[in-house]
């Protein structure tokens, strides 16, 4: 039998699959953040960096087919082992004892369904940019800078000053949080590098690498909601204003014409 | 002292199962668990009704025959125990206790409290032999094995393939069990020529068998009577990722001699 097969087949190679690509997506969650936390830094830097991604298509694609890919084989051995886990048992007990399990390690597949509910929510609202589901009703991809950059800073602004979608987004990184709590130590279980003198500490470590990704995560949105950004934001909209009232109709600017909502007036 | 028993009673695997009631007599506290159902057991006969079929043999906490889950935990109340070495004194008068059978598919139930543990049976058979030198008894320390290797060797061998770490686990996996076998010979010298070999052949006859996979919760080890750490179940996750990316051995043209 040929090497992938094995893998595939068996209870602990899927359990590979499942280590190796929590940890490839492990490292994207704490790159993004540090990426993301650029937002404090004001919008010259977020916008730059943003820039910088969309412009350098080498670096993109490999990396969104990459995570993609990951994200697949992630869900797709999950099933594969959950369908197993489910008919290894065909007649419950009466009385269930938890015998130590964390609430975070009985609920996994939970979890991860939820936050990857918000994962595609998340690519429809700040990737895609569709209209419909950021609560505006109009195309985020059309917030730019006057020298036409995509303005990240107030697209990430506008985003979260509607609180349902920072309500979900809170969420979705709290779930992450218990996931990556006990998903992290769970890697190095599963791929063997786990003994008596680490595996304490990795437990550790990965409970406190998840609330400090939960606080960072969450820290944009709450900042957002008590009013960061909201002095850049009347600028952009100033700037709208000013130019719709200068070209009332500019045929094929799809950013003037929907940019009158962002002022409340146009509908 | 007095409890109240919710023992569950099924006359074979193709009958229908269901918990059935009995008031215990006076019992003295230190009796052993197992001495319980004796009791009870004995007051079934003289009813002529049929006696609770359970397992039990060496009754000292070394032979992994006795099972049961008793008010959801296997084994009992306590850590480190098997139900043989659970006493009456753990309970209080008139509690309720509910007594259940391991379950896992691939566990079938036999009767009452009785399951088929032949699976386990059949990954020991799969992990196949060690080499060893036969004939005169061997020089003491010619084969020098550092002391906390022979520790932990040790640790994974008291296992006694009870399948308690079956009967708690969420996913029903024997993982453990498997884990204590695959590394109690893997960590001594004299397991290494087949160390590998066995390994992959222990983890497919665990799959093969219908057990479920490992969510790394941890019950297992905190039910089991005798404490094997879930860090073997580490171990022959490493053991098995080099056995596989080693692959079968190459057939020989020669052959030996």
């Amino acid at each position: 039998m040929n090497l992938l097969q094995r893998v595939w087949r068996s209870s602990l190679g899927k359990k590979y699959v499942m280590a190796l690509t929590g940890a490839a997506l492990f490292l994207f969650v704490v790159g993004h953040l540090v990426g993301n936390l650029q937002v404090f830094l004001g919008p010259e830097a977020i916008n730059r960096y943003g820039h910088f991604l969309k412009t350098t298509p080498e670096i993109l694609w490999p990396a969104r087919i990459g995570l993609l890919t990951c994200v697949g084989l992630h869900i797709f051995a999950a099933m594969a082992l959950v369908a197993q886990n489910r008919v290894a048992r065909p007649v419950a007990y009466a009385k269930v004892g938890a015998h130590g399990a964390t609430i975070a390690s009985r609920t996994m597949i939970w979890s991860g369904l939820i936050i990857l509910s918000f994962i595609i929510y998340h690519l429809l609202h700040y990737t895609l940019t569709l209209p419909s589901v950021n609560g505006y009703g109009f195309d985020f991809s059309t917030l730019r800078e006057e020298e036409g950059r995509h303005d990240i800073f107030a697209m990430i602004v506008m985003g979260f000053q509607k609180w349902p979608v920072s309500v979900f987004y809170l969420i979705a990184v709290g779930l992450l949080c218990t996931h990556l709590g006990h998903g992290v130590g769970s890697m190095f279980q599963s791929l063997g590098f786990k003994n008596h003198v680490w595996g304490p500490r990795i437990g550790g470590l990965a409970r406190t690498v998840s609330v400090v990704l939960f606080l960072g995560y969450a820290s944009i949105p709450v900042a957002v909601l008590s009013g960061f950004g909201g002095g850049h934001l009347s600028e952009v909209r100033a700037r709208i204003a000013k130019r719709v009232s200068e070209h009332p109709v500019v045929p094929g600017r799809i950013e003037v014409s929907h940019g009158t909502n962002t002022t409340g007036k146009g509908k | 002292m007095k409890v109240r028993l919710k023992v569950w009673r099924q006359k074979n695997s193709g009958t229908a199962g269901a918990f059935q009631t009995y008031e215990t007599p006076d019992l003295n506290p230190n009796m052993s668990f197992l001495e319980m159902l004796d009791v009870i057991n004995e007051q079934l006969a003289g009813r002529g009704e049929e006696p609770i079929a359970f397992d039990h043999d060496c009754r000292e906490g070394i032979c992994g025959t006795c099972s049961l889950v008793i008010d959801g935990k296997p084994h009992g109340p306590h850590h480190g125990i098997a139900t043989c070495q659970t006493y009456m004194r753990s309970f209080k008068e008139g509690d309720e206790i509910v007594v259940e059978p391991f379950r896992a598919r691939a566990f079938p139930l036999i009767k009452d409290l009785v399951v088929s543990r032949k699976a386990f049976d059949t990954i020991m058979q799969a992990g196949g032999f060690i080499t060893v030198r036969a004939g005169s008894p061997p020089d003491a320390n010619a084969i020098l094995v550092p002391k906390e290797d022979s520790d932990l060797a040790m640790d994974a061998a008291q296992c006694i393939g009870c399948g308690a770490c079956v009967a708690a686990c969420r996913n029903a996996s024997a993982m453990l069990f498997v884990a204590a076998k695959v590394s109690h010979l893997g960590l001594l010298p004299q397991g290494q020529p087949e160390r590998h070999a066995r390994v992959k052949n222990m983890v497919e006859a665990m799959d093969a068998a219908g057990f479920g996979n490992c969510s790394v919760t941890g019950a297992c080890e905190a039910v089991c009577p005798k404490s094997i750490s879930i860090d073997f179940i580490a171990r022959m996750n490493r053991d098995y990722a080099v056995a596989l990316l080693k692959g079968d051995a190459k057939e020989s043209a020669s052959g030996a001699g």
